[in-house]
């Protein structure tokens, strides 16, 4: 038998999956979705002080109304955005006959939908925040 | 000489249906569809009223809160939201610890807590929604101090 010359690379070549849009749009949903559950058990507990006295949770959402956690509800809202439009992707995905070979566009659709909504957001939140 | 017997190749007959397990994984992953897919008109219409309606994120105050309480509409959709959210992010935090926790012992402490927090915080905010008083008044009969307007009006 011949013995077969190998002419490939022995450099990766990579892969339909890795390192490309299917595997961070799966790792950003991941994180964004994490985050939101952290902030939610947070969100039931702090929003149940109107239970205590309105003062309570009066003084509790004041101490929110600064910078950084201005800042930190716009992130918020962002990673809710993301994984809203990417989970409505991945369900294209699963359910819609197509959703696989159209996988990366929607991906940039999920980005542009996302852009869309956040500037108008940031525009009225950033003024709230830091327009006193 | 008696001819040579072999034995059945399978004592019992081939079993062409799915094996009896549970299908629990592909319900989980269903839900998970199911749950976002409302979840995404809830959320996202729960931002768009409490951060762009109004004085936005300025506006909220426990008044804020009890003129959106006062209707059946607002409790109906913070329950709805509540617990979705609450039983979709338990069951997603759930698959990301299945992923990256090696140890059994590891699994099974994470995913009580996972278990402890769902369930005491859907109870929670469940009684906080149902028992909830936009007027509430003190031992001495008075309302309490940051109540909203309309309870005096």
């Amino acid at each position: 038998m011949a013995t077969e010359t190998s002419t490939r690379s022995v450099v990766p070549q990579g892969t339909l999956y890795r390192g490309r849009e299917g595997m961070w749009s799966w790792v950003a949903h991941r994180i964004t979705g994490l985050l939101i559950f952290v902030f939610l058990l947070v969100h039931v507990l702090d929003t149940s002080l109107v239970r205590v006295a309105p003062e309570a949770y009066n003084a509790v959402i004041e101490t929110y109304k600064n910078p950084v956690v201005g800042l930190g509800e716009a992130g918020l809202v962002g990673a809710v955005l993301f994984h809203a439009f990417n989970g409505i992707r991945v369900m294209l995905v699963d359910f819609w006959s197509q959703g696989p070979r159209f996988h990366r566009q929607m991906l940039w659709a999920v980005g542009a939908l996302w852009v869309l909504l956040m500037v108008p957001f940031l525009v009225r939140h950033l003024s709230n925040v830091f327009g006193g | 000489m008696a001819a040579p017997s072999l034995e059945a190749p399978r004592s019992t007959p081939y079993r062409r249906s799915a094996s009896r397990r549970s299908n629990y994984e592909m319900y989980s992953w269903l839900f998970m569809r199911l749950s976002g897919a409302v979840l995404v008109v809830l959320v996202i219409g729960h931002l768009f009223v409490n951060l762009m309606v109004g004085d936005g994120i300025s506006g909220l105050d426990f008044g804020f809160v009890a003129g959106k309480w006062a209707s059946p509409f607002w409790q109906v959709w913070d329950l709805a939201m509540l617990w979705l959210a609450m039983i979709h992010g338990s069951n997603g935090v759930r698959t990301i610890i299945n992923d990256y926790a090696q140890r059994d012992m590891t699994r099974i402490v994470l995913k009580t807590l996972v278990l402890v927090a769902l369930v005491f915080t859907v109870v929670l905010g469940t009684l906080v929604i149902f028992t909830f008083e936009p007027c509430p008044v003190g031992p001495d009969g008075a309302f309490l101090e940051g109540v909203p307007s309309f309870c005096t009006s």
